[in-house]
């Protein structure tokens, strides 16, 4: 190898072919060696994320009769989901339920995050791996976990009934919508922890000092200082889980029940008892444009309150 | 810190200790109840077994879902990792336009609902006749992997110098020799890393695996489907505990891998 470099580099430039021409070239461009590097990954995502979503849309805008694909393009599809309540009940429901868990997991966290960040000097990455540990261990074991816990002859009735403080097992725990999101609040508890320790970990600690020299109390610092700077940390953990909450099959599915369903179910049967892939493909579109116009919405207030305040 | 910083500690402590308790708790109770004797679960419990660990080994379609997530995984966080190894450099060695808009595409996978990229693919593949099995599933998880193992490449190839490469390309080096000789031991704690987590997740991926294996069921969709039968669930939480216990032991691994690989390459060593 080393030789075939010493011999490129000897041969003059102009004597050089095509071959140590393109290496002298791609030694020299860091365009050409970023492009070559990175396109392996980037051509390979294009074709098994991008040319997928694009056959997504132009399938939501066909029909389907039994078996036969109808070509034609409209907008019938669409136009069923608006017409029929359901579909709208479910997305809205969905976003509820997601918007909820999303709440609910950030102000959950933000305090074990300053916890770690602030308060916890030696063992930090102890905290963080056992922080993150449940996290990679089987999400459908950790939702499958909430069923057994909140059922009927689950570990919460039989226990409360051992003990003697209920006679009768009590039937609201599971299958509903609070279910969904105690579990889901659970399962993404990770998610919402690290990016928000991150970025009160980044904080510059003088400033902090500054705030309270200019007798700002723990209070009022908190909501000038820390909270404004933490906020690129609250507004990531908040998109990465609205987003696949809303689309979560798993939850719903397992501690649901017919009220807790939500649009993962509904395009779930679409592909496979109703049999209606182009009706699934629109069901599938229409909640990521829902969900990206949601969470586009969401980072811009945000962002503008955070300016508002400091 | 001031003093000031200190108030309300001991609360936020408490807090810290209940969260814990609030993620570990649920999950706990996989194991205990695996041994317990009767196939209910429920409190109290009846007595105490590990029959239904002997179950486990003898079930055949079980083995079978066990070796199909084996491959999946191993072939899939194997290409995750190889491809990412390339783009993270390209990410942080280099400056050239375009970069920003390809860093998006690449991450793209992490922001997207899991199902959308399973109901797409299996449209894809169905049109272009390609079928459904193992290797759709590879397809589906290589690409939810990616964005993972870019971001533990990225994060390792940002804390090492930029100069090694350099000095070894002035002494001579072609670039590839300069990759293999000098950027890859740098970079192998985050390479070991990468291959541990993306591992770990299609291992444990459900919804994409779900709408892609056809007939080479995996082990989450195995569990899936026995989660219907009140008299399999002990057998499903003997195989949740082992699950637990390994996937447990995987990240500790690959998070000491990562950090002691930090601590060797840090400034120490160089200077």
């Amino acid at each position: 190898m080393s030789d075939g470099a010493l011999a490129a580099s000897a041969v003059p430039p102009a004597a050089g072919g095509w071959r140590s021409r393109w290496r002298r070239g791609y030694l020299q461009s860091e365009a050409i060696r970023g492009w070559c590097l990175s396109l392996p990954a980037l051509s390979f995502v294009v074709a098994a994320l991008a040319v997928p979503l694009a056959l997504l849309v132009l399938f939501s805008f066909w029909t389907q009769d039994y078996v036969t694909l109808d070509t034609d393009l409209t907008l019938a599809n669409y136009e069923k989901i608006a017409q029929r309540t359901i579909y709208l009940t479910v997305f809205l429901r969905s976003v509820l339920i997601a918007g909820l868990v999303t709440l609910l997991t950030v102000l959950l966290a933000y305090p074990l995050a300053y916890y770690v960040a602030f308060d916890v000097s030696r063992h930090k990455m102890v905290w963080l791996v056992l922080i993150t540990l449940p996290f990679w261990t089987s999400y459908l074991l950790r939702v499958f976990a909430w069923k057994i816990i909140l059922g009927y002859d689950g570990v919460v009735n039989s226990g409360l009934a051992w003990l003697g403080l209920i006679d009768e097992p009590l039937s609201f725990l599971l299958y509903n919508p609070f279910a969904v999101v105690l579990t889901l609040a659970h399962a993404w508890a990770a998610f919402a922890i690290l990016p928000i320790y991150v970025s009160l970990e980044k904080i510059d600690r003088s400033l902090l000092e500054a705030a309270t020299d200019l007798g700002d109390g723990p209070l009022r610092r908190f909501w000038r200082v820390t909270f404004p700077l933490s906020m690129p940390g609250v507004i990531a953990a908040a998109i990465v889980i609205f987003i696949p909450t809303v689309g979560d099959y798993v939850t719903p599915t397992l501690v649901g029940g017919p009220s807790g369903l939500m649009i993962a179910n509904l395009i779930q049967t679409q592909f496979s008892k109703a049999n209606d892939w182009p009706l699934g493909a629109a069901l599938s579109i229409a909640s990521m444009l829902t969900v990206t116009l949601i969470a586009c919405l969401f980072v811009w207030f945000s962002k503008r309150a955070t300016a508002r305040i400091a | 810190m001031s003093s000031i910083s200190r108030q309300g500690r001991g609360f936020r402590a408490g807090y810290a200790f209940l969260y814990l308790a609030f993620l570990y708790v649920p999950v706990l109770f996989l194991p205990l109840f695996s041994f317990n004797e009767s196939i209910y679960i429920a409190f109290p419990i009846e007595g105490w077994t590990v029959r239904w660990y002997g179950t486990l080994l003898e079930d055949e379609r079980l083995h079978e879902a066990l070796r199909n997530s084996l491959e999946i995984a191993l072939i899939s966080s194997t290409l995750a990792t190889g491809l990412a190894i390339f783009a993270a450099k390209a990410f942080t060695r280099y400056r050239y336009r375009g970069q920003r808009p390809t860093l998006g595409v690449v991450m793209l996978p992490m922001v997207l609902p899991e199902i959308i990229v399973g109901v797409s693919l299996l449209i894809l593949l169905n049109q272009i006749g390609l079928g459904l099995g193992t290797h759709s599933v590879v397809i589906g998880h290589t690409l939810i992997c990616l964005p993972f193992a870019i971001a533990v490449l990225m994060s390792r190839m940002e804390g090492f110098d930029r100069n090694l490469e350099e000095a070894s390309l002035d002494l001579g080096e072609g670039a590839v020799a300069t990759f293999f000789r000098v950027t890859l031991p740098l970079i192998l704690p985050g390479v070991v890393a990468s291959l541990l987590l993306t591992f770990t997740i299609s291992f444990d991926e459900f919804i994409i695996a779900f709408f892609l294996s056809a007939t080479d069921t995996t082990l989450p969709v195995f569990i899936w489907s026995q989660l219907r039968f009140p008299q399999r669930l002990p057998t499903v939480l003997a195989l949740g505990a082992c699950i637990l216990v390994v996937s447990a032991v995987l990240v500790v691994a690959a998070e000491w891998i990562r950090r002691r690989g930090q601590v060797r390459a840090g400034p120490g060593m160089w200077s």
